[in-house]
């Protein structure tokens, strides 16, 4: 091999790209050549210095979670939101999980206390759902297109039922998730206002009575009945969203099948 | 379900390749602010067309959309400092000369400075090469360019680092 062939492999060479016929000649030739031996130690050495120089410029922390926020919008748009694989998002939410089960298991803490993060959980995932194009996954005023979109996506079957004729016009439907599990929400307007209506199963749990607090301006209603948990959510009056949960408990667990 | 699957391998491919992302936009940017808008349009450049990766490698998948975002950003931001490849001068004679000890001594303030100096082209080369350890091939899918392309290009890069820290190293010790 010519010194110039050579010289124009060295740093092939170097970054272990060369086949090993090549690497061999290369080898042999810097035997005989001082100085393509002396550019390779060159090399090497400037390997060196750029790989131990600290030169790797590390992300800030601010930026993991600036990253989720603007997928979970993106993906907003087209799926419901999920979690992303960021650690701390991860640990975080975990740690929210312990604190919830702990909260429940000590008798000391009343019941109230895993029912306000409860409340909480429930209450972000409303206002996250006002953002534009954020509420429905399946838009439809029709109780027997909304059921059937569930399927497949739940391993439950939410009682739908459209109270259009009572003023609650049912609008659609869309998976979220609250305490880590999806849960299938269901979408009614009142007028102006949307109501969120989350329904997931609760087994083993008894029958709860209606429980209901205010939160940041909006009412929040929630029980459990027939093994489901239910929350709803709106910015309605306290009086009408009363009324509106008097008719979901009065209605049938589920709505007859299509004709 | 699609969707749930799209995002499961979103997350697995794609997502824990950000402070790869981050270094090649810190490096081409060259600046800090500049490098988190561009991983955050490379990121939902890359969920967008992610129906569209195949592949088993996210990381170099995910560094060529930020190596196109960060082009774009550069031809919008900046007057064009892409120097032609022709001006450079071929290989000299300091890179046959053994001046290794000088260039194990060099700190790492001035090796910045001199990858800083290189021609963006030249820049992405060295540091996917010796910083993110990539392989010939995995450049040449990053830049979009041949495997010969990244060969010249990593040797030239290196011919000119070489040149600029002895320079640089002569200069502090005069001083």
């Amino acid at each position: 091999m010519s010194c110039d062939d050579a010289q124009m492999l060295l740093d092939a060479y170097v970054d272990g790209e060369l086949d090993l016929l090549r690497g061999v000649e290369i080898e042999k030739h810097m035997e005989g050549c001082q100085a393509c031996a002396g550019a390779v130690e060159n090399l090497r050495a400037l390997g060196t210095a750029m790989r131990s120089g600290g030169l790797y410029y590390q992300p800030p922390a601010s930026l993991g979670p600036r990253l989720e926020k603007v997928l979970q919008r993106a993906g907003r748009s087209e799926a419901p939101p999920r979690r992303f694989g960021w650690q701390l998002i991860a640990v975080a939410a975990s740690l929210l999980l312990a604190v919830y089960f702990v909260a429940r298991m000590i008798p000391g803490i009343p019941h109230d206390a895993s029912n306000s993060l409860m409340a909480q959980e429930t209450l972000d995932s409303h206002l996250r759902s006002l953002m534009p194009g954020h509420l429905t996954d399946v838009q439809s005023t029709d109780q027997h297109t909304v059921k059937p979109w569930f399927n497949g996506k739940l391993d439950y079957s939410p009682p739908v039922t459209d109270f259009a004729s009572q003023g609650f016009p049912l609008t659609g439907g869309r998976l979220d998730s609250l305490e880590g599990r999806a849960v299938a929400v269901l979408v009614y307007q009142r007028r102006q206002h949307l109501i969120n209506v989350y329904v997931w199963p609760a087994p083993g749990s008894a029958d709860a009575s209606v429980g209901e607090s205010v939160r940041q301006g909006y009412n929040m209603i929630h029980w459990t009945r027939g093994g489901m948990n239910w929350w709803i959510v709106s910015d309605v009056n306290s009086g009408e969203l009363n009324s509106f949960a008097n008719l979901l408990r009065a209605a049938p667990a589920s709505a007859p099948p299509a004709p | 379900m699609q969707l749930q699957s799209k995002l499961a391998r979103f997350e697995l491919s794609v997502v824990p390749h950000m402070g790869a992302a981050y270094n090649l936009a810190r490096w081409l940017t060259r600046n800090e602010h500049d490098a988190e808008d561009v991983v955050q349009e490379a990121y939902l450049r890359a969920y967008r067309f992610f129906e569209g990766f195949h592949g088993t490698d996210g990381r170099t998948w995910l560094l060529a959309i930020v190596r196109n975002t960060c082009y774009t950003w550069l031809q919008q931001n900046r007057k064009p400092t892409l120097e032609l490849e022709e001006d450079i001068p071929e290989l000299d004679g300091g890179r046959s000369s053994p001046e290794a000890l000088l260039l194990r001594s060099v700190d790492s303030e001035m090796l910045r400075q001199a990858l800083d100096d290189l021609p963006v082209e030249f820049r992405e080369a060295i540091v996917l090469r010796e910083l993110e350890g990539l392989s010939y091939k995995e450049i040449g899918e990053v830049a979009g360019v041949p495997l010969g392309t990244v060969m010249s290009r990593l040797a030239r890069a290196r011919s000119r680092l070489q040149k600029a820290l002895k320079g640089r190293a002569r200069q502090g010790g005069a001083a």
